[in-house]
């Protein structure tokens, strides 16, 4: 701690740390831009000139940069002496010479960063009298805009994308007043974060492009907070809704979880809510009904006739669905809707999370951790926020160079500079190259098999305890002790795996090489496939396969299925066998899909943004979202469909389901009276600035209608309630005075980019105890054979996810179709890149045809294609298929005779 | 003058092309290489340099040995160190390098041995200045001689001391100069300035300890080894040490460069040696040190040439070449010039640069051409302020409005005629 003294007044602040950070910390108001709380200081824009005086005696003092002037103890700073409010304001003039006057065309009009320090320092007249400079703006993709335009040269857009991200094609081209931020040419961006410069940029430059299509100031958003549903990191996003429509995603601040950032993924993919695939009606009988009503009272008759009721749960749907329906139904008849292979990953991921002992890290502490060893993932595809914070991870060894030769860590340019010199371990065992190699110190390509040997090679290096696997060749053994050495020196090694190679051994590995390791702080993370997999997994049930007997056998003949399409977890013919042979088949779900196809009843379910759930990410952290518009009758929230069927419903409050499910379900007990107490009165969700309530339905009645009552969550549907004494972890939506940009979130931390004040949300239902014994089922070698290929589903962060790939921005990043191949077994097969090959699997009649992409880091023997595409959907894991060169495609007929 | 008054130019004759190794070594030259590496220790020449008082060239006047002594040399385990040589040579007025590069090789090449022998540098980059293609070849040239001859490569005169000196030859900018944006360019990044602290001695080249000097400064190295500090001390004329070379462009009788004494006077400069003003012109006014120092006037003409006299003066020796204003040249419209480069060349890392001096040049722009408005000269002002030193990021800004903040000051005239008597470009002179 040090003390200094800003305008008279003494504060105690953090040693070691800047005066803006310090000074934003204290709630004071300085203005800034080319700082970033996550990005540090690098001097640039000028904006946060104070003037610091040599000693009590001074009366001048000298103008510096508060970002770049380190805090020491004794510090006489002044914000507001003339001199300094003067530099600020005339700053400002210059930055705001070759602005366009454009904030009322201007999408970041209203939550403008820029518009917010331009009012802070006073600036108003311009004197300047000659021409503007002008730029050609650029295509950059789907996702999000460019008006150069607008530009103050702040520089933080390329920080973000290169140095903080890893991106490589956005740049700062041109010199002097024409420096120029964009791709060196038009197209789209390729990181997989892009979407983040919309909230890093503090002007109008880059702005969101799916929802200039569909614009709304963000004062006439409704908002509420909410939970990415897209991957199972469960980041904190503010979704925004204007007239019934799901208008944007921003990055909600959560200190543990994502902090400033969301992947292009979480940002983009709620398309899938307002899409023509959304059922807005139930049906029976392939017909649509009006009510709900007549829907609940179809759907009674059917249990109660039933002879025998099965429900299917959902790794997508919240905690409070899922509890409902296995009360519905009953626990013995209660089915977690997972593939076999993923039931066996997840029950075993619970037990060593639960069981094992070892501490599995929130995102903000894998960026500190000091050794990374990644086991089977592609994180930027499969978690890919976590690619982010890796990332950072391998930063830390520059970190201590720096503090050694005492450059502070904020000071991001010049700890850059020693990049070079050293680097934090990432080690990576994948299938093939992922996006986080450029990042990595040592690489390894191999079979699921081939990684699970390795890994426990690994753990056997660290620990002779620990199972040897036989048969290992040289260089992986060679590589295993090198990993295992650098991992023992850390002090915060973390090992991190999943799901995606959908081996068990994997995971397994895993957790015998976190086992191992000597430190006390390590870290042991999963990647999961989806945003409620822990959570179902949490709850527990039968496998699906059981359920298929349970029609087989005659014993059931009703089934209810949750938010779930069965036909991606087991193979079509068998999906189709189950539900044929069920006398009524009723789906609750947001989307048409193949499963709803073959509903008797199809109950349209709410999405995310117009329903409230919870939902256990990868680390065990229970979440809730809240609805943030109203579902429109007769659309319904899962667990409200399933509350109404009851007969004697025990519940009929979402926050009495949530506390039932904490006292049934003991793994849940800490979500109980979870998320809040009632809040009176309730938060609104409608800023106090939001505008046209009255004339919003004038086109139907001018009568205002009375607003919709939310009875189940602490926010009302209304402007109007308590904005004051709300916890920051509830914030529908950051705004302080003054501050109308999400950067407005300084006003809700403890500190700079430290924890909301009052607490981050969500509560960790793990903790760490026990101990396993040592995992011993290391597999064989996967041998290839000849003639036949191994089907290996690679996730794609755009392309893997169901209800995102939905998104029409989304399916436009969708990669093109095609196979990975070795490069022998390409010579093998006589292709080259880009040639044709038939697919030829057992199950299916048809063949598929497909082009190739050789990959030198495809192992042999294995055939790389991309979850999610649609050639692929019916392609399990593990499938043996057999290729063939394919020969010229037929030429297409020409119209001349038509 | 004898040579030993004027060491730096010493090889440099009328009727000769340049110095080759042969001729360099006629004159003594690699003598004070062989004693450093013979008899001294690193520490020892770092302490004869700065004994010598020997200050950088390149127009801050930092104490060179100091500079040396910054650089940790000791540490376990030995880390790479880098002697950077800065040949950019891109402030206009400024040829002073070049002369040294073009005619004398070899000078500085045995400058750059001993420096990094100083700081137990490994490597050497000369940063060489675009332009300068006769200095590249020269330099290239006498770079095969001296390693032919072990001046350098591995085990340097069969020493334990090895070096290995590349010559980088600049994309071209004036901002490739800054010694921080140089090692930008150098790393084949953008050549924007670093932060400072941590200076390059603690973190430069790729993060190591790295000395960046000028060339002048390096060429008196070793000059100072042969002859000893005393001896580099007693050159100068008043409070700095050693020669230097001094230059005057502009309507001057014959425009040139000079090696003399620290402390010469202005005057002896531009009246002895460059022989006065042209016929027809009178002085008015002067840079004394190339484009980004305060004018001075004809009054200043009996301030010695020398760091602290020049800023008492209220302008800055900077690289020691005047470029002289004469009473036909319109000081706005030289003004004017002078922001038109320094706002091209601005890197458009910081605000106030940025933006600021091509503002500065519409104003400048507007008054010339007959729109400037009377509010214009404090805006003009309040620029000089803005753009001052500590308020931007490196000091090209504070450097671009010196001779703006002196023209106002002391050509106020000038500029209230354009703007109160209507006068327009071609009326001014
Ligand atoms: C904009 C700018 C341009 C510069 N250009 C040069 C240059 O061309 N040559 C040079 O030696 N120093 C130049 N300098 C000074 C260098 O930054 C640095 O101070 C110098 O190279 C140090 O060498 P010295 O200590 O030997 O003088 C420039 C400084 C600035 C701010
Ligand atoms: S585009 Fe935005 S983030 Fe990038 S430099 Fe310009 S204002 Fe800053
Ligand atoms: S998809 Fe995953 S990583 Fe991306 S925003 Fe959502 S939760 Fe975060
Ligand atoms: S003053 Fe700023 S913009 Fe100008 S050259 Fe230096 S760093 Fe670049
Ligand atoms: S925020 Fe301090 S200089 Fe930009």
């Amino acid at each position: 701690m040090a003390t200094i003294e800003v305008d008279g007044r003494t504060y105690e602040v953090q040693d070691g740390s800047n005066l803006l950070a310090e000074c934003l910390s204290l709630g004071l108001d300085l203005p800034y831009f080319c700082w970033h709380p996550a990005m540090g200081s690098v001097g640039a824009c000028r904006q946060c000139a104070v003037i610091q005086y040599k000693d009590a005696e001074d009366t001048r003092g000298r103008l510096v940069m508060a970002c770049i002037t380190p805090v020491a103890d004794n510090l006489r700073i002044s914000l507001n002496a003339d001199v300094a409010r003067q530099f600020r304001a005339d700053n400002i003039e210059l930055l705001m010479i070759n602005h366009p006057h454009d904030c009322p065309v201007c999408e970041e009009g209203g939550e403008c960063h820029l518009q917010d320090m331009t009012l802070m320092t006073g600036h108003t007249s311009r004197r300047y009298r000659g021409r503007k400079r002008t730029h050609r703006n650029q295509y950059l993709g789907p996702f999000v805009n460019h008006e150069m335009n607008r530009c103050i040269a702040c520089y933080r857009c390329v920080r973000f994308y290169n140095d903080y991200a890893g991106g490589a094609d956005l740049e700062v081209l041109g010199i002097h007043n024409n420096v120029y931020f964009g791709r060196h040419e038009d197209g789209t961006l390729e990181s997989e974060f892009s979407g983040n410069l919309v909230e890093v940029c503090p002007t109008g430059v880059f702005t969101d492009k799916p929802f200039s299509d569909r614009y709304t100031r963000k004062w006439d958003l409704q908002t509420a907070p909410s939970v990415c549903v897209h991957c199972s990191l469960g980041c904190n996003t503010t979704p925004g809704e204007r007239y019934g429509e799901l208008r944007r995603i921003v990055n909600r601040y959560h200190g543990d979880v994502n902090g400033y950032f969301l992947c292009d993924r979480g940002r983009f993919g709620y398309g899938f809510v307002n899409s023509d695939l959304r059922g807005r009606f139930p049906r029976i009988e392939r017909q649509p009904v009006a009510v709900a009503g007549t829907a609940i009272e179809h759907f009674r008759t059917q249990i109660r006739s039933a002879k025998g009721i099965i429900g299917i749960g959902s790794p997508r749907a919240s905690l409070e669905a899922n509890f409902t329906l296995r009360e519905l139904v009953g626990e013995t008849n209660f089915f977690l809707g997972l593939d076999e292979t993923e039931h066996d990953l997840l029950e075993s991921i619970l037990g060593i999370l639960a069981n094992g002992g070892i501490h599995t890290p929130t995102l903000r502490e894998t960026e500190q951790a000091d050794a990374v060893l990644i086991l089977g993932e592609d994180v930027t595809h499969s978690a890919p926020r976590l690619a982010l914070s890796l990332r950072q991870s391998v930063r830390n060894a520059t970190f201590d160079l720096a503090r050694q030769l005492k450059i502070p860590r904020w000071l991001d340019a010049a700890v850059r500079q020693l990049e070079g010199q050293v680097q934090s371990p990432l080690f990576i065992a994948s299938v093939h190259a992922t996006r986080l190699h450029d990042s990595a110190a040592e690489t390894f390509h191999g079979s699921p098999e081939a990684i699970a040997r390795l890994g426990f090679a690994i753990a056997h290096s660290l620990n002779p305890e620990s199972p040897l696997p036989s048969g290992l060749d040289e260089a992986e053994e060679a590589l295993a002790a090198l990993i295992a050495g650098r991992l023992r020196e850390a002090k915060r090694p973390l090992i991190v795996s999943g799901t995606s190679c959908a081996s068990l051994a994997v995971v397994q590995a895993a957790y015998n090489i976190a086992r191992a390791l000597p430190a006390q702080n390590k870290g042991l993370l999963y990647a999961l496939p989806e945003a409620n997999s822990l959570g179902l997994t949490m709850i527990g049930g039968r496998r699906l396969k059981d359920a298929f007997a349970r029609v087989q056998d005659g014993s059931a003949d009703t089934m209810v299925i949750l938010e779930n399409d069965l036909y991606r977890r087991a193979p079509a013919p068998q999906i189709d066998a189950f539900l044929d042979a069920a006398r009524h088949v009723a789906v609750i779900d947001h989307l048409e899909n193949p499963t709803t196809a073959k509903a008797g009843l199809l109950l349209p379910a709410a999405t995310f943004a117009e329903s409230e759930g919870t939902l256990v990410n990868n680390e065990g952290r229970a979440q809730c979202y809240f609805p943030v518009y109203p579902a429109q009758e007769p659309i319904l929230a899962g667990w409200e469909w399933l509350i109404r069927v009851m007969d004697n419903p025990r519940w009929h409050h979402f926050r009495d389901l949530t506390s039932a499910c904490a006292a049934a379900i003991p793994a849940l007990a800490g979500i109980e009276r979870f998320p809040a107490e009632e809040h009176l009165p309730k938060i609104p969700r409608q800023p106090h600035r939001y505008s046209g309530r009255t004339a919003m339905h004038a086109d139907v009645s001018v009568i205002e209608p009375p607003p919709p009552q939310d009875c189940e969550t602490p926010f009302a549907f209304s402007m109007e309630g308590d904005t004051v004494h709300v916890p920051p972890a509830l914030l529908p939506v950051v705004w302080a005075p003054g501050w109308n940009s999400n950067q407005a979130i300084n006003k809700f931390q403890d500190e700079v980019a430290g924890p909301l004040r009052s607490g981050n949300p969500g509560i960790r239902l793990i903790q760490a105890s026990g101990m396993l014994p040592w995992f011993d089922r290391i597999p064989p070698a996967f041998v290839p054979e000849r003639g036949f290929w191994r089907i290996v589903r690679l996730p794609n962060i755009f392309a893997g996810e169901e209800l995102s790939a939905h998104s029409a921005p989304v399916a436009e990043r969708f990669p093109d179709a095609c196979v990975f191949v070795n490069p022998e077994d390409a010579e093998t097969l006589a292709v080259s890149n880009g040639d044709s090959v038939e697919i030829r699997y057992e199950l299916e009649l048809s063949s598929l045809r497909i082009p190739v992409r050789i990959d030198s880091t495809m192992p042999a023997g294995l055939l790389g294609i991309t979850a999610g595409l649609p050639p692929f959907r019916h392609l399990p894991n593990g499938a043996r298929v057999a290729l063939i060169k394919a020969g010229p495609e037929a030429p297409a007929k020409t119209g001349e005779n038509q | 003058m004898a040579t030993m008054d004027r060491p730096l130019t010493q090889n440099i004759r009328t009727g000769r092309a340049f110095a080759t190794l042969e001729d360099y070594r006629k004159t003594g030259g690699y003598e004070g290489l062989k004693k450093t590496l013979a008899d001294l220790k690193p520490k020892d020449v770092q302490q004869w340099v700065k004994d010598a008082g020997l200050r950088g060239r390149g127009g801050a006047g930092f104490s060179t040995g100091l500079k040396w002594s910054l650089v940790p040399i000791d540490q376990a385990p030995a880390q790479p160190r880098y002697l950077v040589i800065n040949a950019d040579e891109m402030e206009p007025g400024t040829f002073k390098d070049r002369l040294l590069l073009e005619k004398d090789p070899h000078q500085l090449l045995e400058g750059i041995v001993i420096a990094a022998y100083a700081i137990q540098a490994q490597t050497a980059y000369i940063f060489l200045r675009a332009e300068y293609r006769l200095a590249a070849e020269r330099l290239t040239r006498a770079m095969q001689e001296a390693r032919a001859a072990h001046y350098i490569g591995a085990h340097i005169l069969d020493s334990d001391f090895s070096l290995e000196i590349h010559l980088h030859t600049s994309a071209g900018r004036y901002i490739c100069g800054e010694e921080s944006a140089l090692l930008n360019a150098l790393e084949g990044k953008r050549a924007t300035p670093r932060p400072k602290p941590p200076f390059a001695v603690v973190s430069g080249l790729w993060g190591r300890p790295t000395v960046v000097n000028n060339v002048e400064t390096l060429c008196n190295v070793p000059h100072i080894l042969r002859h000893g500090a005393d001896w580099y001390k007693g050159l100068g004329r008043g409070a700095d040490a050693g020669t230097k070379l001094f230059g005057a462009s502009g309507r001057v009788k014959k425009p040139g460069l000079w090696e003399l004494p620290m402390g010469t006077p202005i005057r002896e400069i531009l009246e002895d040696h460059a022989d006065g003003m042209k016929d027809g012109y009178r002085l008015r006014g002067f840079l004394p040190g190339g484009a980004s120092t305060d004018f001075l006037l004809p009054e200043h003409l009996d301030v010695p040439m020398e760091f602290d006299t020049v800023a008492k003066a209220g302008s800055r020796m900077g690289t020691g070449t005047i470029i002289v204003l004469d009473d036909k040249t319109c000081p706005v419209q030289m003004v004017l010039n002078l922001e038109r480069f320094f706002a091209q060349e601005s890197c458009g890392w910081c605000t106030p640069c940025r933006d600021g001096l091509p503002w500065t040049v519409t104003l400048l722009q507007d008054i010339v051409e007959g729109r400037g408005r009377p509010e214009d000269l404090d805006t003009l002002s309040r620029l000089t302020r803005m753009l001052g030193p500590g308020n931007t990021f490196c000091a090209l800004a504070p450097g671009a409005m010196e001779p703006l903040q002196s023209a106002l000051k002391y050509f106020r005239e000038d500029f209230e005629r354009y703007i109160f008597q209507n006068r327009t470009l071609k009326e001014a002179v």
